[in-house]
């Protein structure tokens, strides 16, 4: 987990400050105030959520056996970890706030920006909650079966990309994955 | 509802189920992460407060339409890049998501436009990372694989222009 103030939150804010400022200039006062009363109430139904995923991340890390992690999912891995992250992330239940919670302590306790890419990448992509839940209803099973399956190699190629662009962007830190 | 009760069922459920695993590798352990998860708990509400209500806003000055309308029946690499900006930019849950994608089928879209729009909406869709992946992960990781994934919606419409139809 990181700090509460980054450049990720700065920016965010900055957007929003500007959507609110044009709201406002569209729909007045009570234009703004409507979509906060109402993004509000979504805020306060989703914490429970929240606080669950953050409690699983927490004791999902303290009970993951930090080497068999990094030894199945870390720099070295190679395919294998790559096909272990994509086939966890496909597995996934829950949603949002269950699989970045579980990914950012698969992080933290030794799996590696590759891994960890499958994994978001093939929860995104290939999981099944979502398919069963949203996209097989409105799409129709056909397309999302066929969608699926052009997007079966999507999670190992990103996660390949993604740890050939690492070594090189950020070589010292590689370095010292190694040794560890 | 019932939806969601059964996945707040699961959620508190495999709570509950690692939470009894720390808790037999002996009360410290389980005390230290529970501390740890409220931390990050404590750390967590604000960033997402700002995702919630800030992509409301974002959400409101981005009509559907424009959207629908990026998915046009314009063919070709264009309408595939096209597809991929109006993933990333299209406001709202899956339900929005997947609407679009199933009206562009309708009215005339390419199927790999549609396709390359699908993939780009799971892999960018801004109101999904701002108001849960930033929260959650490291920054830098969320950048980067953002970054990383760029080329894969052109090469799932690549795959679809190859094998065909569904």
């Amino acid at each position: 987990m990181r700090k509460p103030i980054g450049w990720s939150t700065i920016i965010i804010a900055a957007l929003v400050a500007v959507s609110a400022g044009l709201v406002w200039r569209r729909d007045g006062t009570d234009g703004v105030l409507e979509i906060l009363t109402h993004d509000l109430s979504l805020f306060g139904g989703i914490l429970p959520r929240v606080l669950a995923g953050c409690l699983l991340g927490a004791f999902i890390s303290e009970i993951l056996p930090h080497e068999k992690v990094s030894r199945s999912l870390g720099p070295k891995s190679g395919l294998m970890g790559l096909l272990v992250g994509t086939a966890f992330g496909a597995i996934l239940p829950g949603g949002p706030f269950t699989a970045y919670p579980v990914a950012s302590a698969l992080l933290a306790v030794g799996a590696d920006f590759g891994a960890t890419i499958a994994m978001v990448v093939s929860w995104t992509l290939i999981g099944y909650g979502r398919a069963v839940a949203w996209e097989i209803p409105i799409m129709g099973t056909d397309f999302t079966l066929w969608r699926i399956l052009i997007s079966l190699p999507l999670p190992v190629l990103a996660g390949a990309l993604g740890r050939f662009v690492y070594v090189r962007i950020y070589p010292q830190t590689a370095a010292k994955d190694d040794e560890n | 509802m019932s939806a969601a009760l059964l996945i707040d069922i699961l959620l508190w459920g495999s709570v509950f189920g690692v939470g009894l695993i720390a808790f037999r590798r002996g009360p410290p352990v389980f005390k230290a992460s529970l501390r740890e998860g409220s931390m990050d708990f404590i750390n967590i509400v604000p960033r997402i407060a700002l995702g919630v209500i800030g992509s409301g806003y974002i959400a409101a000055i981005i009509p559907q339409e424009v959207i629908t309308g990026w998915l046009g029946p314009d063919s070709g690499w264009l309408g595939v890049a096209t597809a991929v900006v109006a993933g990333a930019a299209t406001p709202g849950g899956p339900v929005i998501g997947f609407s679009i994608g199933t009206v562009a089928l309708k009215s005339g879209g390419g199927v790999p436009q549609v396709v390359a729009y699908v993939v780009a909406w799971a892999l960018f869709a801004f109101q999904r990372v701002i108001l849960w992946e930033i929260p959650f992960m490291p920054a830098r990781f969320v950048w980067f694989r953002c970054a990383v994934s760029v080329p894969f919606p052109f090469v799932a419409a690549a795959i679809a222009m190859v094998i065909g139809k569904p």
